[in-house]
Order: structure tokens, then sequence, then C-alpha cells
């Protein structure tokens, strides 16, 4: 009897314990199936279109892979040894590398410089100036680079004109190997509207209060720049960093519009995709260009990796996190 | 009232030279800004300008005037004859046309009375200035759209860049969403994968890509251009998932209890309360897709039936080099759209910019 009636409290219980609890269960597991089926384009995207192509071209780096004749034979490690012998390759890897020496500090300076100005209390008309500053953004590459190549043509553009009537005498930019990089960042200043808006836009949200504390210190415009502005963007700088070091290493269009494919005056503007494209689409050579892509992919993730690395000197974040 | 005043206007010196000093600062900074915008904005009006020049205006203005300037003629019994500023002995300029030219002496005819026939002048015509007059040569467009086939490359453009955004929309929204409201094990792991497609590199995935599209038949189609857009990209779902993460449950929640599945939550609470994020979404898409350059550039490469606008207007210009007012008429033609969305929605665009910037 006892154990009859000890089983009937047990069964009682579990059935009164386990009726709510089952259609909890059954409540969360349709809310995480509905969050699958949510999630499924991009976890199919995502295997589909970046897991699985970097996986493969990573195995495409072992063999010689011509897309014209479809035969793929593994060749080991020899599109990697090629790497470091190919003069081609290094010769672009530097041009690249120069060039971010040089548009890094520019593609942030730039933007800092206008979000300061913009950000400014004595500027009138605020809004039409960031839009016109912005603005140069959304014009299609294709455009841009027609326009500037125009603008800093050596007999007619209009830049050459103004810097011989103030009294220079101005490269031919874009025939000239030593003017070429330099060219190639004045083209860039039209790209700076989206880091100049997200600057501005943490500009904006820095508690006026830490300004007012330092006007009461005594502080200058110049030192609460310095010391509260700087400080308080530091990690929308460091963002916009990260991403303009990742785009140089992406940079392709520009030059190659430019110089109509060649990377000429000499290889003073052949950048690495440069060489990349023409190994993979004019030699369809697709094992080496693998390579190349793996290489740039190596270095692109080393300097992301510095950046990160380096970012707890420098970047300053206000809750901690 | 009026005494306040008057005291205040006795007390002058040290209160004007305040408002003074502002007064100055607020214009050496709009000052300085507008000249920065002028240099930064240049490039567009030097392509405006030539693209409605012609070839010797071009040539003209090269050491010229920066208009497209061009000589006034006059035509005398079927012949074009240049205008010039002809000075006489009575003091007046006059605008003659030159017919006769000579060291010593020529004929000028006044186009105001040409029956009055040949009028000598004493002088050497070269010495005269000619008469010139704005001439700006809109028909550039007309000619370079023709030549360009303007309603075929807009039409695949806008075609290819619709459907995209109609598929990272329909995709984004659903991730988002995911990521905003569901208990999915793992989660937070899978955003940083997400959000960690942002920096890498597009040049590891292109190989393959290319080599699998190649391989089912898809080069030389559309279809490489827009079915990936059909699975979500890092940005779009990052922007979305910020906007529905501010949205109140409480809504969601109510819709529940009466019955709706998170389909129907999805469609009518969530989307009707995010418009402003979706618009943006679409905005940045199609001008992502009008201004997309390399893409099209592999993937369309012999095809100049399914061209788009950047890979066309680039194509037609290493060919028309030699003519850039063309250049520029097309390089002009290819950015208006783009910019047009820009100025109509620029509020959208620049907060959307500001969300998936900032907020990381």
């Amino acid at each position: 009897m006892a154990t009859v009636d000890q089983i009937s409290a047990t069964a009682a219980r579990g059935a009164m314990l386990s009726a709510p609890q089952g259609r909890a269960t059954s409540l969360a597991q349709q809310q995480r199936r509905w969050g699958w089926i949510f999630l499924s384009p991009w976890i199919f995207g995502f295997i589909v279109f970046t897991a699985a192509p970097v996986v493969a071209s990573l195995v495409f780096t072992f063999t010689d892979f011509n897309l014209a004749n479809a035969e793929i034979t593994f060749v080991g490690l020899q599109n990697w040894q090629k790497l470091f012998t190919d003069p081609l390759t290094l010769t672009a890897l530097g041009v690249t590398l120069r060039f971010a020496v040089l548009a890094v500090p520019f593609g942030i300076l730039m933007p800092l410089g206008l979000a300061t100005l913009l950000n400014s209390k004595y500027l009138v008309g605020k809004r039409l100036w960031r839009t016109l500053f912005y603005m140069p953004y959304i014009v299609p590459v294709v455009s841009s680079v027609f326009i500037w190549q125009s603008f800093l043509n050596g007999q007619n553009g209009w830049l050459n004109r103004i810097l011989t009537m103030v009294g220079f005498d101005p490269p031919n930019w874009i025939q000239d190997e030593r003017w070429i990089l330099p060219a190639l960042i004045l083209i860039g200043t039209w790209g700076v509207g989206n880091a100049m808006l997200t600057i501005l836009a943490t500009m904006q949200g820095v508690p006026t209060e830490l300004y007012e504390a330092a006007a009461v210190d005594g502080a200058n415009a110049w030192v609460k720049w310095r010391r509260i502005t700087l400080p308080m963007i530091s990690p929308v700088i460091f963002y916009n960093l990260v991403l303009s070091v990742i785009g140089l290493m992406r940079y392709f269009e520009v030059p190659y519009i430019i110089t109509y494919g060649t990377g000429r005056p000499g290889t003073s503007a052949y950048f690495y995709n440069m060489h990349l494209y023409k190994t993979a689409f004019t030699y369809a050579d697709m094992g080496y260009g693998a390579a190349l892509a793996w290489l740039i992919f190596i270095v692109s993730m080393a300097l992301t990796i510095i950046l990160f690395a380096s970012a707890r000197h420098w970047v300053y974040y206000a809750s901690g996190d | 009232m009026a005494t306040a005043t008057y005291s205040k206007a006795v007390n002058t010196s040290p209160y004007y030279s305040v408002q003074l000093r502002r007064f100055g600062t607020y214009s050496i900074i709009t000052l300085l800004t507008f000249a920065v915008a002028f240099a930064f904005l240049l490039p567009f009006a030097n392509m405006a300008l030539m693209s409605v020049k012609t070839p010797e205006q071009i040539t003209a203005s090269a050491t010229g005037l920066i208009w497209p300037m061009e000589a006034a003629v006059f035509n005398y019994e079927g012949e074009d004859y240049t205008i010039y500023n002809v000075p006489t002995e009575d003091g007046v300029v006059h605008q003659w046309a030159l017919v006769n030219k000579g060291r010593r002496t020529s004929e000028f005819v006044d186009p105001a009375n040409p029956d009055a026939g040949l009028i000598p002048w004493e002088g050497n015509w070269r010495g005269l200035s000619e008469v010139s007059s704005l001439r700006p040569h809109f028909e550039n467009f007309g000619i370079a759209w023709d030549m360009i086939d303007f309603p075929l490359l807009f039409r695949n453009t806008v075609t290819i860049a619709v459907i995209g955004m109609i598929g990272t929309l329909l995709s984004s929204i659903c991730v988002a969403y995911a990521f905003a409201r569901f208990p999915i094990p793992g989660k937070n792991m899978l955003f940083i994968i997400l959000i960690g497609t942002i920096i890498l590199p597009s040049q590891v995935t292109l190989i393959p890509t290319y080599a699998f599209f190649a391989k089912i038949g898809w080069t030389g189609t559309w279809l490489p251009l827009i079915v990936p857009h059909f699975f979500a990209n890092a940005y779009n779902v990052f922007l979305l998932r910020q906007f529905f993460m501010t949205l109140p449950r409480e809504l969601d929640e109510a819709a529940m209890i009466d019955g709706a599945n998170p389909m129907q939550v999805l469609l009518r609470i969530i989307i009707p309360q995010s418009w402003a994020a979706i618009v943006a979404v679409g905005l940045f898409h199609f001008v992502f897709a009008w201004n997309d350059y390399f893409n099209p550039l592999i993937y369309l490469l012999g095809k100049p039936n399914l061209q788009v606008i950047s890979v066309g207007v680039q194509i037609f210009n290493y060919q028309y080099g030699p003519r850039p007012q063309l250049v520029q008429a097309t390089s002009l033609m290819a950015l208006v759209l783009p910019l047009v969305i820009f100025f109509f929605a620029q509020k959208t665009f620049m907060r959307g910019v500001v969300i998936t910037g900032v907020e990381k």
C-alpha cells in the first residue's frame, strides 16, 4: 500500500511539475528553433561565401590550378616559395605598404581636423558643411577617379594652374613616379566622409560637464581638445584606424583605373591587389593567386593584431569595458 | 527697459570688444571652413565645366579663362567671320567682323548693318581683341548618352541594385531579428564571428568564390552580383540589430500572448517601428551596388549587354580618353543618381553611418 501510495504520490507530483515545466521547455525550444530559422540565411551565407572559400583558398595555395583547363595538381609549397622569389610580388607589397604609411596618418588626421572644425561652436551653417564634406563619399569611385584625373592633369588641370599661379613648379602628378602616391592620397581625401561623421558624432557625445570643469580650471581651447576631446573619442579613432588599415590592404580600384591597369609609371603604382588581379584573372593562375591572397590576409591580420594590442595603451574606454 | 539699454550703451568698451571678438571668431572659423570646402569640392567644378566644352575650348582654357568661351562669328555672304573689337577715330569701339585681313589695312563688315558693305580700317588687325561669349555645349551629354548607351547601363544597374537590395533587406532583417530577440545557444560567439567578417580581407575568399561561380556557370550573368546579398551582411545586420534592441519588448510579448508567432511579431510589430533603419539599409545597399566596380569587372567581363554603369563608364573612358569632355560628361552622369538620393535622404543616411560606426 505504502509503496503504491508513494508511487502514485510521486507520479502525481511528477505530473504536477512536469506539466508546466514541459510546456516551458517546449516554449524555449520553440523560441530557439525560430531563432535558428531566422539566423539560417546568415549561417548558410557564412559557410558558403566566407568559411568554405577561406579554407578552399588555403587548399588552392598548394596547387597548380588553372581555371581555363580546370586541372588541379598539388605542387606542395611551390606557390609559397614563389611569393618570396617573385620580384613583382615584393615590389607590389612594397608599394602597398609604403602607400599605407603615407595614407593612414592622412586618413585619420584629415577627418579628425574636419570633425573638429564642424564641432566648433563658432561655425555658422554646420549642417550644410557636414553634408558637403560627406558628399564625395557617395560619388562612384569610377567617376571620382576620372574627375581627379582631369583635375590633376599636368597640362590643363586646375591644381597645377593654381600652383603655378602662386609660384610653384608643380609636378605632373599621375605621370611622375615620385608624385603618383601623393596624387592617390589627394584622391583619397574624397573618402574621408564616413570617418569624419563617426568622429563628429562621438565628439558631440562628449559630456559638456567635462569641458565646464576644465574651463573652471582655466584650460584653453587647445588643452580642452588635447586632454578631453581626444581621449574621449579615442575609441572611434581606433575603429577608423582599423578600418583604414584594412581598407588599404584591399586598395585596388583607384590605382587600377587611373593607371589603366598598368601600375605605371614604372611600378610606382603597381599595388598588391593589381598584381593579385592580374595573376588570378589575366593569367588565370588561381593557385598562385590564392597564395597571394593568403599573404595579404596574413599581413592584414598581423597589422590588425598589432593595432588591437596597442589599443590598450592609448584607447580610453569610459566604462572600463 | 529704456534705462537698461541706456546703461548698457554707456558701459560700452568691454562689452563691445567681447562681442567683436566673438564675431571675429565666428568669421574666422566659418571662412576657414568655407576655404577648405571650396578646395575640397573644386574638382567637381572642373568636371562640370569641362563636360560642356569643345576640345578647342579645353585647349583654350588650359591657359586662358576657365569658362567655355567661344569667339563670336558673323555669317557674311555664306562665310563665317570672327568678330573683333575695333576702335575707330571717333573714339567708339565697334564690334565688326573681319572679312579681309591685311597688314596695314583690313576690311570689316558691321553685323548690325551688313548691307552697308565693307568698311576699310587702318591698323594691324592682330592687335585687336576677339569678341567672345559664353557658349556651353550641353549637347556633349546627348552625345555621351547615346555613345555609352546610357539607358541600357542604367537599366542593368538599377535592376541589379534593386534585386540585391530586396535580398539584403529580407535576409538582414531576419538575421538581425534573430540576434536581437532569440535565445540561441552561442549567440554572442556567433555575433563576434559576424562582426569579424568586417575585418576579413575580401581577397581571401575571392578566388574560390570566383572558381565556384565559374564552375556552376554563373560568370557572365548577374547572379554573382545578386545572389550573395540574399544571405545578409555584417554591417546591415549590425545596424538593424542595434535598432531592434531599442524597441520595447512589451509589445512583442503582448502580441505573443494574443497568439502571434514570431514571424507575425516581426511583420506587425518590429518592422512597422523600424522604417528609419530599414530605409537606411536599403539606401546603403543601393548606393553600394550602384558604385560597385570590382564585382562587375570580374563577373561581367565581355558581356557589354549586361554591363553596369561603373564598368561601362570606365571602358568608355579608356576608349575616349582623347575626348575629355565626354569622359567628364559620363563621370557626371554616373554620379547624379546616388547624389540625388543622398541629398533627399541625407538625415537617414548619416544617422545610419553613425549607428554602425559609433556604437560598436
